[in-house]
């Protein structure tokens, strides 16, 4: 049996959550206070995943906020931002406007108005 | 071929420049760091001292006395804070006493009015904050205070409006006696360009005053001249938060005695209070460093002179170096002809400075320089306008002729971006961050900047015309940033 | 005359504003010193916010979006580039900006909104030298977020505030290494997720008990010292350790910008640094109110819109002449709890208190004590300085006590 410590993320509670495996198999889930906290710490162990976000080169020469509009691979974050960072963002853009469309299953999007 | 050239911008080589500026010559400044008033006139007490500290018939105790008068009228002509507040030398018990009254009677031979000794309570009816163990103290009305950056900052851009030129990075490091004239060389490279100049660059000038601070007894055996030694006392400060600014009204000495001059707390001109200074003897003329053990004693040795020192209120912390010169006087000679020695302008120098001036004037008028008086000489310096000093009135007067003053670019201390742009549209201009700190005190408030620095570093950009990541906070290899994120 | 000036357009100041137009308020003026709405949010790209207030994801931009966007459709009037230069006890404001040059405004209620600034490095007294490369979090936050420059390529973290850690994780995805993040205290001010997603993620230390002790370096920064503390917080000689950097970020406390408040005579707390208000977030001055990280820090944003709504919906109440004082019940804290806000009650109504401890605790009470006596008790599993926590009181509670104190007890 291991065991795995690990804060809850989905909320600004911060659960600490004990999940206990049994070789793949998870065994147990402690300490979280709601469902998505067993959800988010089942993820965690089997499939953790994260949401990026960043800044776009504008064609302005200025930049944009972004993000991906869902949680990424933990283990794609950097390779996400070599394709953030490989993009100039044409003007003008709207809040949620896709920028950049299947990054490791999620689209870059502008969180900022910009013209 | 200039007709004087003034090596070191500080204090004394700025006011030199500014009186010389007067005359019909040719006159160049040379300063080896980026900017003006980087040495010892960048961190010190900042006090126009009254006089009594120096022994009688001393060049210090001259300079100085003659100094504090002049200070007023230069201040006013150059339109730099000056405030005549009087200083207290504190005692405590009888052997501070005598120290006392003997101070008081070499004062008084020096010529400085108005010098009393008073008891402890009279002490504390001035100044409430005094803490109760104190005595006796000697009250000397004639005392001010001044900000040194500021004077040789508008010093040398008066000299500069009046004619004279200034050149910054310029580190001199060799000098050649011509006939007639002298041959000063710099190996470094000027202005953050080298490309387009030659190297080693090279100014010609007939006289030469060596005013260059802690580094003035290099420059000395550069011209051979080896009877100079300056070495750097190191003084370490604490700047207190504006809200302390009423804490004393006068600058507040200790008695000297075998252990040094002690601790002063002295409100400034912009209105913080500023502590300091401590005293150890240094080798390294660029360790700006503070110390645990330095600000601890600060604090420690501050808190039995007065009471209630809130100083949790610290907002900065920063160390002088001091040109402690070997002769325990001013060292204001010429090994050679055309050649003057500034050196060893250590307290009261500040203060001096504007009788330095005057004197080594005179002393290259009896070396045969002709000082004719320009027609068109300007004494008074256009200032950058302070917006939050300035009435309603003036302030809308400002806004209507240039929006830039609607601006506010530093909220802590209220500076508009109006008078950011001046500062670098005036000489001397400013050139980095720090420089327009010294000019204007944009991010010497409350928040160090944290708000407006990324503001000021675009106006900079802009007004220079250079990329942003050029930026630095004091010449090169300062930068604020290492390179844009997105290429 | 205006009925409303709010002085500061971040979203304290914005959610104030549409409360106030909800509770029938029409007149209403924000007066912004940034180009744009949005305060400190719009340099905060990172997600995390709304999760309380929209039930949603939200990076800073377009959380302060959702409440432009309202400001905008309810046709509020903004002045932007505009710096309130003083405010007078009688609620006279006088103000700059480029158009109008200096202009008063009499206002009939005000809205403090200010914001908060963050601690430099002056104010911790390390000692070294002072070359380029120190910058507090915020700042190399505005460099990176807002003007697309990394301030440094290796970097150290002083204190552990959710900026420093936020900012941790925005080095790092910018390509630069963040070797250390310091923190006087044996536990981390930030949001227990900051540091499982800005730190743990990247593998980056957080080095508890320790402090910078001296920063190297006489141009740019070269390397800083740092050291273990002991209980006293006092450096550790024999621990001391030097780690090259070129960046030292500053994460060590934000302090409410109240010096209007203090212009115009406002009772302060010196906890929070912020006034003492009532429940109605109304100050010592009557007709002035204030909220947001200006009257007390908060680590989430959507306790400061909340927050700010009280206080837009009670100015609305006092413009219109309906609020009147029932009662004056002050409020104490135990030292264990550092600080309620309210610290006073005016009106007999529901009342949530906010409030934040001192320690790091475990299994501890929440007792309400009215004169004496425990009239109320919360238990909760765990409190830590940097999460503010928050009870209601019902009024019937507090019926006819004279004195109200939080205390907290240790259940062991």
């Amino acid at each position: 049996m291991t065991k795995r410590e690990m804060t809850c993320i989905i909320c600004p509670m911060g659960c600490p959550v004990t999940v206990e495996m049994r070789g793949e198999e998870i065994a147990s889930i402690r300490g979280n206070t709601c469902k998505r906290g067993a959800a988010y710490a089942e993820a965690e162990v089997r499939h953790p995943e994260r949401t990026v976000t960043s800044t776009m080169r504008c064609e302005n020469g200025g930049i944009l906020s972004v993000k991906t509009d869902r949680p990424i691979p933990k283990a794609k974050i950097m390779d996400c931002m070599s394709l953030i960072n490989a993009h100039t963002v044409k003007l003008p853009v709207s809040i949620g406007d896709i920028l950049l469309s299947d990054v490791f299953g999620s689209n870059v999007v502008a969180t900022e108005n910009k013209s | 071929m200039y007709d004087v050239a003034i090596i070191g911008a500080g204090v004394a080589g700025g006011l030199l420049a500014r009186t010389l500026a007067a005359y019909d010559i040719k006159i160049c400044i040379l300063e080896k760091e980026s900017d003006v008033a980087m040495g010892s006139t960048r961190a010190n007490s900042g006090i126009a001292h009254a006089g009594y500290d120096a022994e009688e018939g001393s060049l210090k105790a001259k300079l100085n006395v003659r100094g504090s008068r002049l200070m007023e009228q230069v201040t006013k002509e150059l339109g730099v804070p000056y405030r005549r507040t009087g200083s207290l030398v504190i005692g405590f018990g009888d052997e501070d006493r005598e120290t006392i009254e003997k101070l008081c009677a070499r004062g008084l031979r020096n010529g400085v009015r108005g010098l009393q000794v008073i008891d402890g309570e009279e002490a504390r009816r001035l100044e409430p904050g005094l803490s109760d163990s104190v005595t006796c103290a000697l009250y000397a009305p004639t005392a001010g205070i001044v900000c040194p950056y500021e004077l040789a900052i508008a010093a040398v851009g008066n000299a500069m409006d009046n004619g004279a030129e200034l050149m910054l990075d310029f580190e001199v490091n060799h000098i050649e006696k011509k006939e007639g004239h002298y041959e000063i060389f710099s190996d470094a490279c000027g202005e953050n360009c080298c490309e387009n100049l030659q190297k080693p660059r090279k100014v010609c000038a007939r006289y030469v005053v060596n005013a260059a601070g802690i580094y003035a007894d290099e420059i000395a055996r550069l011209a051979g001249d080896d009877s100079i030694q300056i070495h750097p006392r190191r003084g370490e400060y604490l700047l207190l938060d504006r809200e302390c600014g009423n804490l004393v009204s006068r600058t507040i000495f200790r008695t000297p005695s075998k252990k040094g001059k002690g601790i002063l707390i002295t409100p400034t001109v912009d209105g913080n209070l500023l502590l300091g200074p401590t005293s150890v003897d240094g080798e390294d003329k660029e360790d700006k460093a503070t110390t645990e053990e330095g600000l601890a004693q600060i604090m420690a040795r501050a808190q039995e002179n007065v009471k209630n020192l809130p100083l949790r209120k610290v907002i900065t912390s920063f160390t002088g170096l001091r040109s402690a010169g070997n002769t325990g006087d001013f060292i204001i000679t010429s090994p050679k002809e055309g050649f003057i020695n500034v050196a060893g302008i250590e307290s009261p120098g500040l203060t001096a400075a504007p009788a330095i001036a005057e004197y080594v004037a005179e002393m290259l008028a009896g070396q045969g320089l002709a000082l004719k008086r320009k027609e068109d000489y300007q004494p008074f310096r256009k200032p950058v306008y302070a917006f939050r000093n300035a009435s309603v009135e003036e302030k809308n007067e400002m806004i209507r002729r240039d929006k830039a003053y609607g601006r506010v670019v530093c909220r802590c201390e209220t500076v508009t971006e109006g008078e950011i742009v001046a500062a670098i549209r005036q000489n001397p201009p400013a050139r980095d961050l720090d420089g327009i700190k010294r000019r204007t005190r944009a991010q010497m408030g409350r928040c160090q900047g944290g708000f407006c620095m990324p503001y000021l570093a675009e106006i900079l950009a802009r007004e220079w015309g250079v990329p942003y990541e050029e930026i630095t906070k004091s010449g090169e290899g300062s930068e604020i940033s290492v390179c844009r994120t997105k290429g | 005359m205006t009925d409303l000036v709010i002085i500061g357009g971040g979203p304290a100041g914005m959610s104030a504003a549409v409360a106030a137009y909800e509770s029938g308020i029409r007149d209403i003026l924000i007066l912004e010193r940034d180009a744009q709405l949005g305060g400190i949010l719009q340099q905060c790209i990172h997600n995390g916010f709304g999760l309380h207030r929209f039930g949603e994801e939200l990076t800073g931009p377009e959380y302060a979006w959702k409440y432009e966007k309202q400001v905008r459709e309810l046709g509020i009037p903004v002045k932007l580039n505009t710096m309130v230069l003083s405010v007078t006890p009688d609620r006279v404001i006088t103000a700059t900006n480029e158009e109008e040059g200096i202009f008063a405004i009499e206002a009939r209620a005000i809205i403090l909104a200010m914001g908060c600034r963050e601690r430099p490095r002056g104010a911790l007294n390390i000692a070294g030298t002072r070359p380029a490369g120190i910058y507090s979090a915020g700042t190399a936050q505005k460099l990176v977020n807002r003007k697309g420059y990394l301030p440094g390529k290796s970097v150290v973290i002083l204190g552990s505030g959710d900026i420093g850690l936020i900012m941790a994780r925005r080095m790092t995805l910018e390509g630069a290494e963040v070797k250390a993040v310091c923190e006087l205290m044996p536990y981390s001010g930030g949001l227990a997720r900051n540091i499982e997603q800005c730190l743990n993620d990247f593998g980056i230390p957080l080095k508890l008990s320790h402090t910078v002790v001296e920063i190297h370096g006489r141009k740019r920064l070269e390397g800083v010292t740092i050291a273990k503390v002991d209980e006293n917080r006092r450096p550790i000689e024999e621990t001391k350790e030097y780690i090259p950097c070129d960046t030292l970020l500053l994460s060590v406390g934000l302090i409410p910008e109240n010096e209007l408040t203090l212009q115009a005579g406002i009772g302060m707390d010196v906890v929070t640094g912020g006034a003492v208000v009532d429940q109605d977030r109304q100050t010592s001055r009557e007709g002035i109110f204030t909220c947001g990280n200006v009257l007390h820090v908060h680590d989430l944003v959507d306790f400061v819109s909340e927050e700010a709504a009280v206080a837009g919906k009670s100015a609305a109440e006092y413009i219109r002449g309906e609020s009147g004082q029932e009662c004056d019940i002050p409020i104490g804290a135990d030292g264990k709890i550092r600080y309620t806000v309210p610290q006073r009650i005016t009106k007999r109504k529901d009342i949530t208190l906010f409030f934040r401890v001192a320690d790091i605790y475990r299994n501890v009470k929440i007792n309400v004590v009215g004169d004496g006596r425990v009239i109320h008790s919360v238990r909760k599993p765990k409190a830590a300085p940097g999460e503010m926590e928050s009870l209601l009181l019902k009024a019937p509670l507090f019926e006819g006590v004279s004195k109200l104190s939080l205390q907290l007890e240790e259940l062991g």
